[in-house]
């Protein structure tokens, strides 16, 4: 039986298509992809994120388990601030990557992959034996995203108070990015951060269940004459590959490291001891045997998809990779994707091959992200 | 509301044919384009192939997916629509007319007889969705 998320009624009346991610049903689309995709980058797009998990950590011993549990450095993050961290196994292998905001100098409030929940909450307890108060909330919260260069005309219109915790703000659209406030909508404490996972600005709202298709309706509301749609996770997924921003069980897994995934900005080797840092300080120095680059298709093709090999280029070329995200572009009309390779492979402007349906198609490697808004 | 031209003969897997002196055309329904959204590429068998009924004869990609395209009928291929190659966004606008993908001699004209009418298409479609 697939989980449904707060807002499936709501889905269902605006004509969402719904498909199975992660144990959950979502819609995938409810126009098309391509136009939700451009509503994100040109006005506003609004997603049910509710399948995502929250986990709360709180306590005396709450930053010092979660540096130890976690790669980026907590300590960094004043309260009403997040950033984007990963949870690694011994080797260095990715379990899962979150967001972690620090809500007080005690509270931390974690964002993980809706397939990774039980994992996740398996992998903290037993890391944790007792120290933090480590609770999963992910049941009592839903979550939405509200994505776009016109967001921030309506935010405050949705939600038309100061913060009350978190980042002291008058209203949301004073939230710088990465910050995050606690805000009173309708009785209810709340969550809003300016974060997101389509590389434009954008909010995060994070909602007891029981609120939070009023929140989905008072901001589609709020939305309309800004040009605001639903959109569903095949939106989401074009977005965000675009940008280059890692999907679990695509680009990241746990015989994957940040480091070959090329997020090693967000590995704090010098912040002491924690798990998997051994193996990532190793590959650090010493290089890895896989990474991952971006490519776009060069002449008009079939769009890669996940899974297909990639070659060498040339007559005596050899398979050196696999795609783990591929698509065709709504915003540069070309094939795109994100691959594994042999290092050697991996300079950028190098050129590749892509096998679609038994034969190989030109690719070249190009600077993440793939996608960059037009200044 | 999907549109089932009633002089055309269906398959359950979404192709539709219409046949004219022992050649068929063939393409996809008005219900497959819907669900599939977005069209970015088609592609054709090549022409002179000689194909047999069920066979997957021709790829349609959408943003999200690739899927194969099978061969209502058996015979030669003889001709494929460039047109819906070079613009495949003509299978969600014209599914029936210009977005047809390719053009078949009959070598057995008695597997037309065995395809859906409009009304058992719609019936099936009506199914599936239920």
């Amino acid at each position: 039986m697939l989980k449904r998320t707060p807002l499936y009624g709501a889905h269902l009346e605006r004509g969402g298509k719904l498909i199975e991610f992660g144990g959950w049903e979502m819609p995938v689309y409810y126009t098309s992809i391509v136009e939700e995709h451009q509503a994100v980058r040109n006005a506003a797009g609004l997603f049910d994120i509710s399948h995502m998990g929250e986990v709360i950590v709180s306590g005396i011993a709450a930053e010092e388990f979660l540096n130890a549990a976690l790669t980026n450095d907590v300590r960094k993050l004043a309260p009403g601030q997040g950033h984007y961290t990963l949870m690694c196994n011994e080797r260095g292998g990715v379990i899962d990557d979150l967001y972690a905001y620090r809500m007080n100098a005690n509270d931390f409030l974690l964002i993980i992959n809706a397939s990774r929940i039980e994992a996740d909450m398996a992998w903290l307890e037993l890391r944790n034996a007792g120290r933090a108060d480590v609770k999963n909330a992910s049941e009592d919260y839903g979550a939405v995203a509200v994505q776009g260069p016109a967001v921030q005309e309506f935010i405050d219109v949705a939600f038309p108070s100061a913060s009350c915790g978190g980042t002291e703000v008058k209203r949301p659209s004073d939230l710088k990015k990465n910050q995050v406030g606690v805000f009173i909508h309708d009785f209810c404490a709340i969550y809003i951060a300016r974060t997101g996972y389509t590389g434009e600005d954008g909010f995060e709202v994070v909602v007891p269940a029981a609120k939070l298709e009023s929140v989905w309706k008072g901001l589609l509301a709020a939305g309309q004459s800004h040009g605001l749609k639903p959109c569903g996770l095949g939106a989401r997924d074009t977005l965000r590959t675009e940008v280059c921003y890692p999907l679990y069980g695509h680009e990241l897994d746990e015989q994957t490291t940040p480091i070959e995934a090329g997020l090693g900005s967000f590995v704090a080797l010098e912040k002491g001891a924690f798990v998997g840092r051994e193996a990532l300080a190793r590959q650090k120095t010493g290089g890895v045997g896989k990474r991952c680059v971006a490519f776009q298709m060069t002449g008009k093709s079939a769009p890669p998809r996940p899974g297909y090999p990639i070659w060498s280029s040339g007559p005596d070329g050899k398979r050196i990779g696999r795609v783990v995200s591929g698509t065709q572009s709504p915003s540069l009309s070309l094939g795109i994707g994100m691959g594994y390779v042999e290092p050697d492979y991996a300079r950028v402007g190098g050129s590749l091959e892509i096998e679609i349906r038994g034969r190989r198609a030109p690719a070249t490697v190009v600077k993440k992200p793939i996608y960059r808004k037009p200044v | 509301m999907v549109n089932i031209p009633d002089d055309l003969k269906y398959t359950k897997s979404h192709e539709w044919v219409r046949v004219n002196e022992g050649t068929a055309t063939v393409g996809i329904s008005d219900h497959a384009q819907a669900e599939l959204t977005d069209v970015v590429f088609v592609e054709l068998p090549a022409v002179g192939r000689s194909v047999k009924a069920g066979e997957a004869v021709a790829v349609v990609e959408s943003v999200k997916t690739a899927s194969d395209i099978y061969s209502p009928v058996s015979g030669e291929i003889t001709a494929v629509n460039q047109a819906v190659v070079d613009d495949p966004a003509l299978v969600n606008r014209e599914p029936y007319a210009n977005g047809w993908f390719y053009r078949i001699k009959l070598s057995s004209a008695g597997e037309v007889d065995l395809l859906l009418s409009a009304q058992d298409y719609a019936a099936q479609i009506g199914r599936q969705q239920a």
